[in-house]
């Protein structure tokens, strides 16, 4: 959507700047209240109020930074990369609206350097204010896209810290909390795009109308990367709560027989095949499942993918994806993808299985980042959820399914150092 | 003021200095990465903490009074 596209489809963002020092800072005040009454949670994965991240930056004496991160590493999402794609100045409205909020004056867009089309839609848009005299949201404001790396961890926002800092994009070690110290060492909001975009309609229409839609938790709708064996995989807008079979419905419905869902990508959690017609998306009701929405990603398997094969895989794809940087994440994320390998290829003599649940102790909450965490948690689920089929292969070695093509997208991303990045495309 | 031990797990390399020095509070991993007891420390074991984390090697070992753990 172009500037004037934008413009004629929402109006123009009721901007904060401009009516004099203490008008702003009263609009200002206003707008990180509505927010905080919409109900607005971070769509990054995370589900953290807005408002109160928006709070504890506002509150900080030094001059703020925003960052709309739009990195999206998790393989099975799309949703930031199809927003700024489909509507850029929506994103951009957010940002500016946040920056004004908080007393930022830079605004960073981040977005993953492998996303040719996301880059540049975002940076015609940006050009496009640039270029446009009538547009005030540039009063004070730096706007600018720097593209980063797309491994895995790259995302987080303390990597994103990190990386502007001129650093590898790995996490850091916390506190200091970005929020409190972050790029140049100044206060810095980290907003997820689809979160950016939410502030922009509810600056506009106000949290009433953004309440119209979702659960009493979880208010509005969400950006939902739906993939697996369907007719229409892709993003779609769903309502808090809406039924999983609706949404599968919506995407031209299943092309085989389903085996489970992977929800919240892989930090997330399985939910197992005879539940899937009932699941609702909404972290209520996905929380005794062990689960969350995270950033809207739901990967369905097929009955035709072995779902330990599977597994196997994706425990070394995250290991392999760990930044390198705890001891611990490291040598456990290894030492857990080994032993999964090895009850998929039917070594029970390794007691493996004991071994899995001993290690899963030994990572959780010993790394910098939530990686270690994360990747536990999809274990543990796999391990529960298809408990026949691990017994099955501890037993009896690999079953016929092993040998097909791996359903679950792992994209070949090494993990990039500082060095490499010398040569890499920015602007 | 309570204070706890925590370590910085992109700084440690598994010296496992604090291990020999903390016995009380820090025991090794199966890769020698501390394993450490986060509940509060004061009086000796407190002394002792502290004695730790300055001979940790790579300064990974912190000693972190309770008001410096704010988070979001």
């Amino acid at each position: 959507m172009t500037l004037e596209e934008h413009l004629a489809v929402h109006g123009p963002p009721p901007l904060l700047s401009g009516h004099g020092r203490r008008q702003d800072h009263e609009r200002a005040e206003r707008l990180v209240d509505e927010i905080g009454r919409s109900g607005l949670l971070g769509r990054g994965g995370a589900a953290f109020p807005t408002a109160t991240k928006m709070r504890a930056v506002a509150g900080s004496r030094r001059r703020a930074i925003v960052i709309a991160n739009a990195v999206e590493a998790e393989p099975g999402s799309l949703k930031d990369k199809t927003l700024l794609e489909a509507a850029p100045h929506l994103v951009l409205d957010g940002g500016v609206l946040a920056a004004q909020a908080v007393g930022a004056d830079e605004l960073i867009v981040c977005v993953s350097e492998s996303a040719r089309a996301t880059v540049q839609s975002t940076g015609q848009a940006i050009e496009e204010r640039r270029q446009d005299p009538d547009y005030a949201a540039f009063e004070g404001l730096s706007l600018q896209l720097r593209t980063v790396p797309g491994h895995y961890v790259a995302g987080q926002e303390s990597s994103l810290v990190n990386y502007l800092a001129g650093g590898p994009a790995k996490p850091l070690f916390t506190p200091p909390m970005p929020f409190e110290q972050g790029v140049k060492r100044r206060p810095t909001l980290i907003n997820n795009a689809e979160t950016l975009a939410h502030v922009a309609l509810i600056a506009r229409h106000g949290a009433p109308w953004f309440r119209q839609l979702g659960t009493a938790a979880q208010a509005g709708s969400a950006l939902v990367t739906l993939s697996g064996p369907l007719a229409h995989p892709g993003v779609y807008e769903i309502e808090h709560g809406a039924s999983l079979s609706s949404l599968i419905e919506a995407a031209g419905g299943a092309m085989a027989g389903l085996r489970a869902a992977l929800i919240g990508g892989y930090a997330g959690a399985w939910v197992g095949g005879e539940r899937l017609g009932a699941i609702a998306m909404s972290n209520e009701y996905l929380a005794p499942h062990g689960a969350s929405l995270g950033a809207g990603v739901v990967v369905l398997l097929s009955q035709e993918a072995c779902p330990v094969a599977e597994t196997a895989r994706l425990a070394r794809w995250l290991s392999d994806q760990g930044a390198g940087q705890c001891g611990p994440c490291t040598h456990g994320l290894d030492a857990l993808a080994t032993s999964v390998e090895l009850i998929a290829a039917g070594d029970t003599q390794a007691r493996a299985t004991q071994r899995i649940q001993r290690l899963a102790s030994l990572v959780q909450r010993r790394g910098a980042c939530r990686h270690p965490d994360g990747a536990v948690n999809l274990l543990l689920s796999a391990l529960e959820v298809f408990r026949g089929e691990f017994a099955d292969h501890a037993r009896h070695g690999p079953c016929d399914l092993c040998a097909r093509p791996a359903e679950l997208p792992m994209p070949v991303r090494p993990v990039e150092d500082g060095a490499s990045r010398r040569g890499g495309s920015r602007r | 003021m309570s204070h706890r031990v925590r370590v910085n797990p992109i700084a440690c390399e598994a010296h496992g200095m604090c291990a020999e020095l903390l016995p009380e509070r820090i025991t090794l991993d199966e890769w020698g990465y501390p394993v450490i007891d986060e509940t509060p420390v004061a009086g000796v074991a407190l002394e002792h903490a502290i004695r730790a984390a300055r001979a940790c090697p790579t300064f990974a070992l912190l000693v972190e009074r309770e008001r410096d753990r704010r988070r979001a």
